[in-house]
This record gives C-alpha cells, structure tokens and sequence, in this order.
C-alpha cells in the first residue's frame, strides 16, 4: 500500500493520470484518472534542519510544475522559531508553540526575556512591553496584551537568530525556552505530556525542572500550487491541491493552527470539486504511452549506474545549500550561488547511481526523491531572489523592509520548453464582501490593527 | 566519535541472514541515526520504514537485541560502549526486505471493528460526558500503532494459525477504547468474544511492557473487556434466563 508518484500525465493539457512505483515491490504502476487531488505536503528535507518527514520531498509541487501548473510565491518559507537543537539526531524536531501558549518563555544565556526587545511596529499596539503584562495576559486576557513570545513565527525565528549571533544562545546553538521556573511541575505534566515525554526520552531532559534549548527549524511552506480558492482546481484542468502543496491560502505567514483548518476546508472541496469535474469530462482522457515511456525510463535511470554518486551525499550537499545560503535571512548575493550550486548538484542527482534491486531501495527513492527537491530548491532560490522585499516567511537582509508593490504581486513560476519561468503578477481581486473584514496592506498596521484587538478582546 | 558495532538482518521473505557494519556514532544518536548511517555510508538499499523520528509515527518498529522497540526512541548509550548490537525485522509479521514488515494483517483486523457510533442527545440537544470517563478512554488513544505489543505477543507471534481468529492487544486497546466510550452506543463484547478471541489471551503482560506509550494494555483494556465478556455470556443467570426466554444474547 506504500506508493510513491512521479510524474503526472497530461493529454492536451489536461490531467490524464499518474504514473509510480510501489514501495514494497518496486513494481511501476500506472493510474489513469479524470481528476487528481495533490496532498503531498511540503519540501522540507531540501533544508537541514526541518520539522518534517522524509516524505516531505517536494513531490507535489515538482509534479504539477511539470505537468504544467503555475507555482506561486515558493519564497514564502516559515522557520518554526522552536525546534529541538540538541542531540543532533533530534535537531529539528518540533517543539509546539503551545508550550509558549502555556506559560514558557524564551531566554538567551544570560537570562534575559529577549522578545520584549524585538516587538515590529506593526504589532507594538497589542504586545505586552513589560513582564509583568505578559505574565498578566496568561490569566487575563482581556485586560492586558499578548506576551512578544507569541509574536508571529517569522518574528521568533529571526529573533532567536539574532541572539544566537550575537553570542547570547544557549550552548548548542539555540535559545533556552523555559517552562520549568514559571509553572509547576504537574501543571507542565498534564498540559504538555508529549513534550515532557519527547525530551525526556530523546534529550534526557526533564522539563519541569530544565529549560529547553530550541532554534528555528524548517516548518512549512506558505507557498505552491496555484489554485482557485472555491474549487481547490489549478491551472492545469483536472489537477487539484489542498494543504501545504496549495498556495496562497497562508500569505507569507501561516499562523499557527491555521494549517489544520486549511486542510479542513480546502481538503473538502478539492475532493467535492475534483468529483464534479470527473462527472462533468465524458470521455477517459487517453494515456500517452511516450510519457509513461519517459517516465518509466527516467525512473529506472539510477539502476544502470549501480557505480554511479551516493544519493545519499547529493541530498547531505543540497540540505547544507538551502540552509546556508536560502535559510531566515537571504541576500542577493547568497541566493545567486544557491543558484550555481543547486545546478552543480542537478548534474550530480544526474548521476546517481542505484544498487540492489527494486524491492523496498531506499536509496533508490531518494534518487528520484532529490529530483523533485532540486526543482522545488530551485523554484525556492528563484522565488526568493525575484522578490526584492522582507515579508513573512521571507527576509531578504538587500532588502529589509515590505514594498507596498511587491505587496500585491504574486511571483509565478512555471516550466516552459524544460525551464523554469518567473514572472511577477498583480494579486488577484480581493471580493468585495471580503474587503471590510481585511485591512490596508499597511506596514505602519493602524488600520489593521483594530479589528484584531476587537478579536481578541472576544476571546 | 565513537565506532559502533551493529548486526543488522538482511534479506527477504525467502531468508537472509545478519550482516556486520561499523560505523560511526556521535553523541546523543538513536539506533535509527546509526541505521541512516549505514544506508549513507555503507548499504544504500537497505531498507527500514520510518517518518517522524519523533516516537509518534509509529513506523520504526524492529527488534533491538531480541527487545521489539522503536529505533528513533532507542538509544544508543543505552548499550555498553563495546556491545555488539543486533537489529532484526519484527518477527509476528511476513518481511517485507531488511527491517520492513508487512503489517497489513493489523489493517484488515481494524475492518472488522465496528465504528464508534453516537448515542442520542440528551433532551436539550447535548452530549454529555464524566470527565472520569472522558479519562479511561484518554489512555488508549495514546497507542501510535507501532505493532510492538502484535510483534511481542505469543498467541500470534508463535502461532501463525491464531492470526485467523485473534487480533491481538493493539484491538484490544482500540475496543476498549470504542466499548469504554461513554457516548457509544454500539455493542461489540460477543464480537471481541467470538471475533477477536480475546480468550486467548492469557494476560502475560508482554504487550503492556513493550508499549512505548506505556498504556497499560492488560490491565486497563484487556482485562475490563474479559470482565464484560464474562459477565455478559458465562454468567450463569444471564445464561439460564437466555434458555429460559429462548432469546439471543442482548
């Protein structure tokens, strides 16, 4: 039941069905289909240090990049500002905001609450300015205003970058997130279970007596497939997306939880919309032999290299790309030799070689694996240079501030003749029933910032 | 760095046999890190489910020195410094390649389990629960499927004829869950009787020991639901006052 895809197929641009191999037999199978809904997740084992799975390789996007579909603002990358950082066979792992939420607050080492000293404009109105607020917020949250711990993720993450440059971390390379001296022992207990349990076993921390050393660690990506917001449809007919393979839904900044509801929502209308439209084309869309051709060769490739590259070094070599040069904080400069590098290691994966046989081959699922995550690190790089602005996910050190103009483009990538176009373009229309809800694009975040602090007075 | 000294089963359904690797392995590493190792260094193709490498999948399942554990939870300073440490497949289900089982057998006995389905509402529209009972049922919610309490458990792991009619203590949990919900309306006690052989199980406890979210599966779900099976079809006056009105079990 284990089944990876790897390409799509198309007739006259339309969707036509699936082409992959499964896992525990390594046999090649063909599906043909009206209508497909992509649920593949995110890229993050492009970087080093991520919160995800494995599985988490970019399959979706790379697909429907080829098949076709437009890609929009694979920029927008969040950094969880609270991964675990040691042991180093845990780095990464998430540890969950609501440890934040309940009580825990960030340090560096030398004990300071660093947050209070990172608070943007925009947020400065409902921000708590002294400890005592914030502590008073957790209990009373109509009288006083959030604690800066619970700034957007984008914000943590950059904030906790600094200090760690700065020489104020913690011993690995992290921030200390303490839950230890603020709340007791059996409250930390019943709360956070599977965090106590998590770093008790894989740290050897107790956290109801010791603080936590956390740092950013890949998360999400607010980016990916273009797609209608009512039916979940891109711009290939017959190809839906839903959850993090979808883009647009988050902006440049997913806010925590808001991913559930998304899949939620838009998980359901894709599956009702993909239904529909395979009602709606009478005749099964033919397969093209020459694709499967392609496909099946493509996928074969690496065993008749069994001398060929290690897949295994290729990926090690991409994850140190993409954290160095495309991590929290990019520049031009950077972004270009991610560029170089990622070309250099194309013509690598190109190479790699396969030993074995087809049955359950890690290694050989990671040669096609590193095929899709070069083209999404490519599409991120890309993305990421087009845009000459900071927002959300995506901070660019040449260009610190949000452009009011980039604010309401979209950067498109497509795949025409084999390569990959950008394109900046005009966001679409807000509807009119929406517009009195959604505030100005305002940086200074007068306006935006009422209708929020009605929010959360309703709390 | 320290070298380690690893056995690892190799081979397919049709036999294989452990194989020696050294490698590597710095601080803090799990057995699954030593096994990511091996693949990038020494053995690319040998093959190993995982995915969250956080103990919440459920997916690493193997036999650690003869122990059914989860690789990402096991680690490795648990081992003396020169111990040579053996990893196999776990043994109840078919192998798959390397450490790769087929577990499908756990998918078709979830089938079999009758979904939850809700009472009616109370006359003003809503449900309501004890938070001692929302409690009970916490516990088995807990369970990853990791399989470790199917591999470990003798009626199926000794005895390949047994899979038939036992599904063993991961449906057992997940039964007790369904049965100790106070919102259920479904009756399942004759189906985990004729079913799912509950009566093979002898309580050794084996599963509750290797549980990796320590629920405590013999005394909290297995021994309940015998209770409820005894109770309702061997108790002697329910048994004579189902002759006597010649109805089926209620």
């Amino acid at each position: 039941m284990e089944c990876t895809l790897y390409r799509l197929l198309t007739d006259d641009g339309a969707v036509s069905g699936a082409f992959g191999y499964w896992r525990g037999s390594g046999k090649l199978v063909l599906f043909r289909a009206k209508a497909i809904v992509l649920a593949t997740g995110g890229v993050g084992k492009a970087w080093k240090i991520t919160s995800n799975s494995w599985e988490y390789t970019g399959d979706g996007f790379a697909m429907a990049l080829d098949a076709g579909a437009d890609l929009i603002d694979m920029e927008m990358t969040q950094f969880h500002p609270t991964g675990m950082v040691w042991p180093t066979s845990v780095r990464g792992i998430l540890v969950t905001e609501g440890v934040r939420g309940d009580g825990g607050t960030l340090k560096n080492n030398k004990g300071e609450r660093f947050m209070f000293r990172y608070v943007p404009d925009f947020f400065r109105a409902e921000t708590a300015d002294t400890e005592q607020e914030a502590d008073r917020w957790y209990e009373d949250k109509r009288n006083n205003r959030r604690t800066p711990d619970l700034l957007p993720r984008d914000e943590v993450a950059r904030a906790i970058n600094t200090e760690v440059k700065a020489g104020r971390g913690s011993p690995h390379g992290g921030v200390f997130l303490d839950i230890a001296t603020r709340r007791s022992s059996d409250y930390i207990k019943r709360r956070l279970p599977s965090m106590y349990h998590q770093f008790m076993e894989l740290a050897d921390v107790d956290i109801t007596t010791t603080a936590m050393e956390v740092g950013p660690t890949l998360h999400y990506i607010m980016g990916g497939v273009r797609v209608d917001a009512d039916s979940a449809q891109s711009t290939v007919p017959g190809l839906f997306a839903a959850g993090e393979v979808a883009g647009g839904m988050h902006g440049s900044n997913r806010l925590g939880g808001n991913s559930l509801s998304d899949l939620l929502v838009f998980g359901r209308r894709a599956g009702l919309y993909a239904a529909e439209y395979a009602k709606r084309v009478a005749r099964m869309p033919r397969v093209d032999d020459r694709q499967v051709e392609t496909a099946a060769t493509g996928m074969l490739a690496p065993f008749e290299r069994p001398e060929g590259e290690n897949p295994y070094a290729v990926h090690a070599d991409l994850a140190d790309t993409m954290h160095e040069l495309v991590g929290i904080i990019r520049t031009r400069a950077e972004l270009e030799e991610a560029l170089t590098r990622i070309g250099r290691l194309r013509e690598r994966a190109q190479r790699v070689g396969v030993k074995g046989s087809r049955v359950y081959n890690p290694g050989w699922h990671l040669a096609l694996d590193l095929l899709t995550m070069l083209t999404v690190s490519e599409a991120v790089a890309m993305s990421a240079l087009m845009r000459q602005e900071s927002r959300g996910g995506h901070t660019r050190d040449d260009f610190p501030k949000p452009d009011p103009v980039w604010g309401k483009k979209n950067v498109v990538a497509r795949r025409r003749e084999g390569r990959l176009i950008l394109t900046p373009e005009p966001l679409p229309e807000l509807p009119s029933e929406l517009r009195p809800l959604i505030g100005e694009d305002k940086p200074t975040g007068k306006i935006v910032l009422e209708p929020v602090a009605a929010a959360s007075a309703k709390e | 760095m320290t070298d380690v000294r690893m056995k690892v089963w190799r081979g397919d359904a049709t036999g294989g046999a452990f194989v020696d690797f050294t490698v590597p392995a710095d601080e803090g590493m799990v057995v699954l890190d030593v096994v990511h190792r091996i693949q990038a260094t020494h053995a690319p193709d040998l093959a190993v489910r995982w995915n969250c490498k956080a103990g919440k999948c459920g997916s690493c399942s193997a036999e650690i020195n003869g122990h059914p554990k989860l690789m990402c939870m096991t680690r490795m300073n648990e081992f003396a410094p020169d111990e040579h440490i053996t990893i196999s497949p776990v043994k109840t289900f078919p192998v798959v390649k390397d450490l790769v089982t087929d577990v499908s057998f756990n998918y078709e006995k979830a089938k079999t389990v009758p979904p939850f389905k809700p009472k009616p509402k109370d006359p003003d529209g809503k449900r309501r629960m004890y938070q001692e009972d929302v409690e009970r049922v916490q516990e088995f919610h807990k369970c990853i499927e990791c399989f470790l309490c199917q591999d470990v458990c003798h009626v199926i792991r000794d005895h390949e004829e047994n899979k038939q009619s036992f599904s063993g203590p991961r449906f057992f949990v997940r039964l007790a869950a369904l049965e100790m919900h106070p919102l259920d309306a479904n009756d399942r006690v004759e189906l985990i009787r004729a079913k799912h052989g509950l009566g093979f199980c002898n309580i050794t406890k084996c599963c509750t020991e290797v549980c990796p979210e320590d629920i405590h599966i013999t005394d909290n779900a297995i021994i309940p639901l015998k209770e409820r099976v005894v109770d309702d079809f061997y108790d002697p006056v329910r048994w004579f006052l189902r002759k006597l009105s010649g109805k089926k079990r209620s």
